[in-house]
């Protein structure tokens, strides 16, 4: 069941004779069955005591996501509602007190164009990114790993990893200073004589402008998964097929790239699992500037419609269909990549 | 050529089997990689150097300034001054640090309380913490909790809701899980508890993951806006990333600056810049002497290579 399964990670047995208190049900984990049958035979008042410590420190995380990923759930129902924050003075008692509307928000969703035109943008974009951004890790994780020197590549890793960590508000204010109207480019070539130009505010290309952006920030970073993959290959595999003849790129073909296919599958499915987000920050960012009509995604169709036009239940409603819509493609994403011999992102 | 080179800096020799490349082949990946590197240096060099630029070199070159002439600290100097944008530093410095601290607390404690086999209750909570990185609650209803809680116009709004990362926390507990279990046992018989046992053994060995989430979580407050976009309204009370969306976006000079610009020798362009650099500078400074251990923060107990 665990996703990212760290239970491999779990120290296979204790050193015979170790025999400790605490540990008492745990000292033959042979297997899940017979660890399940031990600890079954330990009291419950007895292991509450036990591992007393251990669950109290668990609270503090534990509440915080209660609190801010489980209780918002909930307040979900909103979009079942028409919503009005002033009926009373908190926003509890407001949802107590709002009158219920059945599926009249989603109808109204579903009528607006614009909800669609979100849509469509959404959709465009990750099919952009899917296209143009997926690959890039990949050809430059083949790069930097054909540096031997340590040193030169320890410095290429730590210039490609950089933008990882800018915000998207200098991500977006760098391009700005390169691509935009006042931009670098534009200024070179309006000293020469000719026309400028500003990519920033243009909505025919702000879709790859977009994906750039993505790239720019991230393509580097991206490279780690696919460099430790690349570290993990049997070099006798090498050796073997360059023995039968094989070129460099034959090799490449037939023995780095089958490494990478686990791993290049399974972000592929985490990719499409999340589909629907297509960078919110970064949209958001720059929707004044371009207008809604190129940069209106799911993310800021609701951000505009709740926050700013005050439609909180219209907006929840939209909200609430696109994380419906999205936990399913993450569970068939997953599904789909079991089907196909994968391990996927959780393992049942 | 490569006499010259010694130590790291040197090529390891290839296996007997290996073709040497070619040259064609060295010159296009050189090329590759550099391309790949300046991409992102230029633009950063272009944003440095502008805003050590004098008024006079700006209006010189047209706008941003490619070759350094004229250097200045004047931007930074009348910035640091006091002044919005201080404040704003400040204010970011503060909420970085106490969420990351805050943040790492919290999460060392929930993986450790998670790291030993069969512990009551661990699975189910475990459970329910990976369950969330399916699902999101939506940002109408978490925005009405917040307001009810009322976080609102307050830094926990900035804090709170974010501070924990359940994917940190499973790094962090693949990391624990993989110590040496005689070490834990060895001294729980020596008769030290739980919380003393992470602080003396478990945290000591564990230096290169906690480095890892420690930037990853500082990184996080340090880029955030948009939190502080929905939740304050004092705009005496925003961090540095939402005062630069209002300077360079909107072509605004910082409040009290005006006068400086328009009189002296300093260019509202270089003062942009100067705040972007600000915004980017603690990253940039502290990412790289973190690298060498991303791989392995980012893979235990995450993707298993």
């Amino acid at each position: 069941m665990s996703t990212l399964d760290t239970e491999a990670a779990e120290p296979a047995a204790q050193a015979p004779g170790v025999r400790t208190r605490r540990r008492a049900g745990n000292r033959d984990r042979k297997s899940d069955r017979h660890r399940s049958r031990t600890d079954g035979r330990v009291p419950l008042g007895r292991r509450l005591r036990r591992d007393r410590t251990l669950l109290l420190m668990t609270v503090p995380a534990l509440v915080l996501v209660v609190v801010f990923n489980y209780v918002p759930i909930l307040g979900n129902v909103v979009a079942f509602q028409d919503y009005d924050p002033y009926v009373s003075t908190n926003g509890i008692t407001a949802m107590l007190e709002s009158p219920w509307v059945g599926l009249a928000q989603f109808e109204r969703v579903f009528a607006d164009p614009w909800f669609w035109h979100a849509v469509e943008n959404t959709f465009v974009l990750f099919l952009l990114q899917l296209v143009l951004f997926f690959p890039v890790p990949i050809a430059l994780a083949l790069l930097v790993n054909s540096v031997l020197r340590p040193r030169l590549r320890a410095v290429v890793q730590a210039v490609l990893y950089l933008p990882h960590f800018f915000s998207w508000v200098l991500v977006i204010t760098v391009f700005q200073q390169i691509l935009g109207g006042a931009g670098i480019i534009a200024q070179t070539l309006r000293q020469h004589g000719h026309e400028g130009f500003d990519l920033m505010t243009d909505p025919a290309v702000f879709k790859f402008l977009v994906t750039a952006e993505g790239i720019w920030k991230d393509a580097g970073w991206g490279v780690i998964v696919f460099l430790a993959a690349l570290a993990a290959v049997n070099q006798d595999l090498y050796e073997a097929a360059a023995m039968d003849g094989a070129g460099r790129w034959r090799r490449m073909w037939h023995v780095t790239l089958p490494a990478l296919r686990p791993v290049i599958a399974l972000l592929l499915v985490l990719r499409v699992g999340d589909a629907l987000t297509v960078g919110f920050e970064q949209l958001l960012l720059q929707r004044d500037a371009v207008g809604p009509g190129a940069a209106e995604v799911l993310d800021t169709f609701v951000w505009w419609t709740g926050l700013r036009s005050q439609d909180f239940s219209y907006a929840a409603a939209a909200g609430l269909i696109k994380g419906v819509v999205g936990l399913v493609l993450v569970l068939s994403a997953n599904k789909v990549a079991h089907l196909m011999g994968e391990q996927g992102v959780y393992r049942k | 050529m490569t006499r010259s080179l010694t130590g790291r800096w040197a090529a390891p020799a290839r296996p007997v089997w290996e073709e040497p490349p070619g040259r064609a082949g060295l010159l296009a990946k050189g090329l590759l990689l550099a391309a790949a590197c300046l991409a992102v240096l230029v633009p950063l060099w272009i944003v440095v150097v502008t805003s050590l630029s004098t008024k006079k070199a700006i209006t010189e070159a047209g706008g941003l300034v490619v070759v350094p002439r004229d250097l200045t600290l004047i931007a930074y100097q009348e910035l640091l001054g006091g002044g919005q944008v201080t404040r704003a530093a400040v204010v970011s410095v503060l909420v970085t640090l106490a969420g990351t601290v805050f943040s790492m607390t919290v999460s060392i404690l929930c993986a450790y309380g998670l790291s030993r086999p069969g512990s009551l209750g661990h699975r189910f909570i475990l459970l329910a913490l990976m369950a969330t990185m399916f699902f999101g609650a939506g940002l109408i209803p978490t925005y009405l909790l917040v307001q009810t809680l009322g976080l609102t116009d307050t830094y926990l709004a900035l804090i709170l809701p974010s501070a924990v990362s359940v994917f940190n926390i499973l790094v962090l507990r693949g990391f624990f899980m993989g110590i040496s279990p005689e070490l834990v046992d060895s001294a729980r018989i020596d008769g030290a508890g739980d919380l003393r046992i992470l602080w003396t053994i478990v945290m000591p060995l564990s230096r290169a993951v906690i480095a890892v989430i420690t930037l990853f979580y500082a990184v996080g407050y340090w880029s955030a806006w948009f939190n502080a976009s929905i939740y304050l309204s004092d705009q005496n009370m925003m961090p540095l990333q939402n005062v630069l969306i209002q300077l360079v976006q909107k072509q605004e000079i910082p409040v009290g600056l005006g006068q400086a610009v328009r009189a002296g020798n300093l260019s509202g362009l270089a003062v942009q810049m100067a705040v972007m650099v600000l915004a980017l500078l603690p990253v940039a400074v502290l990412s790289p002497f973190v690298q060498k251990h991303f791989r392995k923060g980012m893979l235990t107990g995450a993707v298993k290579g």
